[in-house]
């Protein structure tokens, strides 16, 4: 994908090959493919033009090299900036000394949750982990039974008030209950599954901050959706900013989405992105590589 | 004043309510073009001026989208009327099947769901739940079956009972996957051997916080399963769904319905003015 960049770029900067430098003139062609780019990825708009004048100030006045063609320099200055806000820390998830390691899950509704509940559960069990998953949604029809389901098929605990009884009053009790029971009964990792919702519903938002409070988990990871548009802006800033967030699970990353919203969202909030989920199974289930994630936002 | 051109910053401006908007670049390249073309004059100066030549445009390019309700398209079709609901992943397909339902019920109508998910964890559930809370019947098999044979009966049901609408639910997929698209084509298949014409209507639900992703569903669903109408949900959030507006421009396709909440009585029709308003910033409509 690289490759095609480099090529298209080359086409448009060939003129220059090892004469004078990058100019703000002739790297303009060059720039614009890449904001465009961008854009069709989903790239918030905003962090688009940023991201274009931090790559102009560096390209320009750059000699043209020889070894280099100018298409592969500037593309080199694109990769490493979009590689640097992507993040370069390791990703993934560390159990705590102290068990159990209580994660909570956040975001809007249909991002991906309860599904992410049961691969975290499926990863850690496979590495010898005891997990507990927790029923913390009363209020989606059937979310409760949907990560029973899950449990049941992975073998994996489920802590849930049952169906009929539990109210959005019971969110906070059912959460504490459930870290308690992790603690007592040794389990290494709980996972806290809550209700999706939105960003600027004060009363659920308060809700999470609420089980935070309460819980004080080690983890508060926000599932969003690859598919994500420019709102991936709003969503995790207050997302951020209201519940606070260690980290980022982007899903339905196997499908054709450019996923530029991870871009967004981790500009915005600085989260490191932990994993990545590519499709329904619970086995589907990858680490972050924000190499890879570049190429596929700049795919051209 | 005349010959002036346009502020850059209020055509900045513009263009930033409409990239927010995801309308898409492309799109709004064309459109911020045709107000620099069309504004000119007095126009020119005046921020709001400039706005409805927008607005004016837009509604040009939105009126395939705005087409007949689904209530008028079942009062006018056959009975049973047969709605199939197809989208990716958690858009809100099931969701909105328990809002039609409730529509439909309070306009004295008797609806029949079927619960084509067979895959997803505890879909069947849903389903049910919204089911009992409506007042209405699902027809189920049990978890792992052959979505397409419940499909069928679904439909034989709805025919014995004289249900005059039946909604059919099925698991949500990415338009890239091509075992499930195939196996939503033999959906379609099996529904038109229990009744013939059947399914009438054919809704991609799509979610409104989806950005450019959401034209390469609706052109990938459509060449697959002929979608006849669209639905876009959760624009109670702060994602404006303004991807529609290119789906209108390239596919034609009519925007039957808009979901405005969880709730099951959070379902509106589309509205082209208040649609467009809320493109540039306006608070949508709360039902
Ligand atoms: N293709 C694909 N589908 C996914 C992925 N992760 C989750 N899903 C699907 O997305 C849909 C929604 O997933 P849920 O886990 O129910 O989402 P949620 O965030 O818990 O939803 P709410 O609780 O309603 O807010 C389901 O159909 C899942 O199977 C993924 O990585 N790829
Ligand atoms: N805010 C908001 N949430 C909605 C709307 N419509 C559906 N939802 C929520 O979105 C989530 C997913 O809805 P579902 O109806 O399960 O979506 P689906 O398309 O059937 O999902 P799958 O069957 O897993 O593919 C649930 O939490 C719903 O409550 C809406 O208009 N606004
Ligand atoms: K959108
Ligand atoms: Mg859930
Ligand atoms: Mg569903």
């Amino acid at each position: 994908m690289l490759d095609a960049l480099s090529d298209k770029f080359e086409k448009i900067l060939k003129k220059l090959r090892g004469q004078g430098v990058l100019t703000e003139h002739n790297i303009g062609e060059a720039l614009k493919e890449v904001r465009l780019a961008l854009l069709e990825a989903d790239v918030n708009f905003k962090i688009v033009k940023d991201f274009i004048e931090r790559v102009r100030v560096k390209a320009v006045g750059q000699e043209v090299l020889q070894s280099l063609t100018p298409g592969h320099q500037v593309v080199k200055v694109v990769w490493d900036e979009l590689c640097d806000m992507m993040g370069r820390e390791k990703a993934g998830l560390a159990l705590h000394s102290q068990p159990p390691t209580v994660v909570m899950m956040v975001g809007l509704q249909g991002a991906g949750k309860t599904t992410t509940c049961g691969k975290l559960g499926r990863l850690f069990k496979g590495q010898g982990k005891r997990v507990l998953l927790v029923a913390a949604d009363p209020r989606r029809p059937a979310a409760g039974d949907q990560l029973s389901s899950l449990g049941r098929d992975l073998g994996i605990d489920v802590h849930r008030v049952d169906n009929a009884q539990a109210t959005q009053a019971d969110v906070v009790r059912i959460c504490q209950a459930g870290v308690e029971r992790g603690r007592e009964q040794g389990f290494d990792l709980v996972v806290l599954d809550t209700g999706g919702r939105l960003h600027i519903d004060d009363a659920l938002m308060g809700e999470l901050v609420a089980v935070k409070t309460a819980v004080a988990p080690h983890e508060v990871l926000l599932v969003a959706d690859a598919m994500t548009g420019q709102d991936a802006v709003t969503m995790a800033t207050q997302f951020d900013q209201k519940v606070g967030l260690t980290g980022v699970i982007l899903t339905k990353v196997e499908g054709d989405a450019r996923g530029g919203a991870v871009l967004s969202i981790r500009a915005v909030t600085g989260k490191p992105i932990k994993f990545l989920g590519v499709g329904e199974k619970l086995d589907a289930l990858e680490v972050f590589h924000p190499d890879r994630m570049a190429s596929r936002i700049l795919g051209m | 004043v005349l010959g002036r051109t346009p502020d850059p910053a209020m055509l900045e401006e513009l263009e930033a309510a409409l990239l927010t908007a995801d309308l898409g670049v492309r799109v709004v390249d064309r459109l911020m073009t045709h107000v620099r073309e069309h504004a000119r004059g007095a126009d020119a100066a005046n921020s709001e001026a400039l706005q409805n030549v927008l607005s004016r445009t837009l509604y040009d390019v939105l009126a395939p989208v705005q087409g007949a309700s689904l209530e008028q398209l079942i009062e006018k079709g056959p009975k049973p009327f047969v709605v199939l609901m197809v989208g990716v992943n958690g858009v809100g397909k099931t969701t909105t099947i328990a809002k039609i339902a409730q529509r439909l019920v309070q306009g004295g109508r008797r609806p029949l769901l079927v619960a084509g998910d067979t895959f997803r964890a505890a879909a069947i559930d849903q389903l049910q739940v919204w089911a009992d809370r409506v007042g209405v019947d699902v027809i189920r098999h049990r978890h792992g079956a052959d979505p397409a044979a419940v499909a069928f009966d679904g439909i034989v049901a709805a025919k014995a009972r004289a249900a005059d609408v039946v909604l059919i639910d099925t698991a949500g997929r990415l338009h890239t996957k091509s075992n499930l698209m195939e196996e939503l084509r033999k959906i379609l298949r099996v529904i038109g051997q229990a009744l013939p014409g059947a399914p009438h209507e054919i809704l991609l639900v799509l979610d409104a916080t989806v950005g450019q992703n959401a034209l390469a569903q609706a052109r990938q669903f459509k060449e697959v399963v002929g979608v006849t109408g669209l639905v876009l949900t959760k624009l109670d959030g702060t994602a404006r769904g303004g991807i529609v507006v290119a789906i209108a421009d390239e596919l034609k396709l009519p925007v039957r319905l808009i979901g405005v909440g969880e709730a099951v009585e959070d379902l509106q029709d589309f509205n082209q003015e208040a649609f467009i308003a809320a493109l540039f910033g306006q608070p949508a409509a709360r039902s």
